[in-house]
């Protein structure tokens, strides 16, 4: 019987494990495979339960013995790693330090890749993702001698499958010069969840009108643990950053609920959000795209609508 | 001092807006406008900043696609590329030969300074091809960079990891930047500047003078399939906080994520 070895890039938040890493070793499982845990600069001791719990049998513990985020090490560490624990199968999140380092792994191994995962066939190597803005689902097949798989966050709900692990200590040293030095971070401090893996997202457009109304989305949002989005135009007026953009040119969400407030539905809105398990739309144009192809919507004044659901869903929190 | 070039690479894509059919099992009616990967407008848009603030340098698009993607080369050189190259091949490649036949290129081509890509083709959207592409060449890259600074030597970029997160990163020269969309506004093409660009060189060469060895690893499309979409919306109606009462009742007790 060959057992396969299945390798998880693990990340952290606030020195936790994320959750969206539960959903990914579940989509790992299966006869046969042996999960190991790559941890890179961060507590292996600490995630130890919390992996146990989702069937990893093993975790690496990576140092590089650099502070801070260095993806250009980080991968070349991981990369060392998976040649000498002879893993064939990487799998990581779709997330901001993903799409740092699956591509410099894949590339430094110059082995197949594919990013937004929606389906993984690890038996195969053949896995499904969406293209051209979301309008078709492609299948896709890997070859190679080490395969690299990021996942979309939320795709596989996580189930326990409780085992033990061991944690192997693994110290990576680079010599040369890997001519990218991260001199700085400069972070605005909100240490928002990153909307990819937000269980429920709340997202304005043209219809807020302006920056300043977008507190009212912020407002909702922290009464139900949610993240804010944008649309195109939103952030093309400057009203919210880049970053909060869902779309085809912005961030790919996969959210439980996705609230679409004064946001017609473009093409390349829903490009970014149609694989939402339920979609709400608010907006005052019946006849807009959204209304269409969404699970339940609201014909009305999202200025008189937004500060109702504010109120409650904080009588709701409060219980 | 020779000149300094600063290469982009560009993709002929699909419009964003234009209807996909699938054709055949894994590919798709073509007959529908193509243009200028939109990150990509970001890439040429810099180099050509960079280069109307240096002395003796060249900006040169390259593409690896089919004879049609001249077009794409023409809208480069009209958003300020000098002169272009264009790889030709028949049929669509994935980003593990892409990246190789684009080094080959530039190697063959002269010495790169910094090259531009953008950090993602919004068609395939794998994200990877500037991160191979360094490989190759044994270049630091940066994804999705916001800022641009060039000094003597280094590069300095800002990096947008996540919202409200920038890793500020020095490279050393040559590098592989790839463009992100806060990079600056993109500079579309101008009539004159469209009439301009018709003068300006594309050079062609075939696959085979590139002579890239085939690689050991692949992604292949097996199929593609048209998304199917299939919501049934219900309305929500009433006075606002019927409305705002309807929402809560649905995320407690049918989404139950609150």
């Amino acid at each position: 019987m060959i057992i396969q070895s299945i390798g998880l890039l693990i990340e952290f938040k606030d020195g936790r494990v994320k959750k969206a890493n539960f959903g990914m070793a579940t989509a790992a499982r299966g006869e046969n495979r042996h999960l190991i845990a790559l941890v890179v600069d961060a507590s292996a001791a600490e995630a130890k339960a919390s992996l146990e719990a989702y069937g990893v049998a093993r975790i690496i513990n990576i140092c590089t013995g650099k502070q801070g985020w260095d993806p250009a090490i980080q991968s070349a560490a991981v990369v060392a790693a998976i040649e000498q624990f002879e893993i064939t199968n990487l799998i990581g999140l779709t997330s901001p330090a993903g799409r740092e380092l699956l591509p410099r792994i894949a590339a430094r191994l110059d082995a197949p890749l594919i990013m937004d995962c929606t389906e993984i066939d690890l038996d195969g190597h053949r896995v499904k993702t969406s293209q051209y803005s979301g309008k078709t689902i492609a299948t896709i097949a890997l070859t190679g001698r080490h395969f690299i798989y990021g996942i979309r966050a939320n795709v596989v709900t996580p189930k326990k499958a409780p085992t033990e692990a061991d944690i192997i200590e693994f110290a990576f040293e680079e010599n040369r010069g890997t001519g990218y030095q991260v001199l700085e971070t400069r972070s605005d401090g909100n240490g928002a969840q990153y909307l990819a893996e937000s269980d429920i997202i709340i997202s304005g457009g043209r219809g807020l009108k302006s920056g300043e109304n977008f507190k009212m989305l912020f407002e909702c949002a922290r009464e139900m643990n949610a993240s804010v989005g944008a649309s195109r135009v939103a952030v093309d007026n400057g009203w919210v950053p880049y970053a909060m953009q869902v779309g085809q040119t912005g961030v790919k969400v996969n959210p439980k609920v996705y609230i679409a407030v004064g946001i017609s539905g473009s093409v390349q809105h829903f490009a970014g959000m149609k694989t939402a398990k339920m979609i709400i739309a608010i907006n005052s144009d019946a006849n807009a795209a959204i209304m269409a192809n969404c699970d339940y919507y609201a014909v009305g004044d999202l200025f008189e609508i937004l500060p109702e659901l504010k109120k409650q869903l904080d009588e709701h929190r409060q219980g | 001092m020779n000149t300094m070039n600063i290469y982009v690479c560009v993709k002929h894509v699909p419009d964003s807006a234009a209807t996909i059919t699938v054709e055949g099992k894994n590919g798709i009616n073509e007959n529908i406008t193509f243009l200028l990967n939109p990150y990509d407008e970001h890439a040429v848009t810099e180099a050509a900043k960079i280069k109307a603030a240096c002395a003796d340098v060249e900006v040169v698009a390259v593409c690896l696609g089919k004879p049609a993607a001249e077009n794409t080369l023409r809208s480069a050189m009209a958003m300020g590329a000098n002169r272009s190259i264009l790889i030709e091949t028949e049929r669509s490649h994935d980003s593990i030969f892409t990246s190789r036949a684009l080094a080959a290129a530039i190697r063959a081509d002269g010495q790169p300074w910094i090259i531009f890509t953008g950090k993602e083709s919004i068609d395939n959207e794998g994200m990877q091809t500037q991160f191979r592409l360094a490989a190759n060449l044994g270049l630091p890259v940066a994804t999705n960079v916001v800022k641009v600074d060039v000094d003597n030597g280094s590069v300095r970029v800002e990096s947008e990891r996540e919202a409200g997160t920038i890793d500020v990163v020095r490279m050393t020269t040559p590098c592989v930047i790839g463009a992100g969309k806060g990079l600056n506004m993109p500079n579309y093409p101008t009539i004159p500047n469209i009439m301009k660009s018709r003068k300006k060189s594309v050079r062609k060469i075939g696959m085979a003078e590139l002579a890239i060895e085939k690689p050991a690893a692949g992604m292949e499309i097996e199929e593609l399939v048209p998304a199917v979409e299939q919501r049934a919306p219900k309305a929500l109606t009433g006075s606002a906080a019927d409305i705002a009462a309807q929402i809560v009742d649905i995320l407690k007790n049918e989404a139950k994520v609150i």
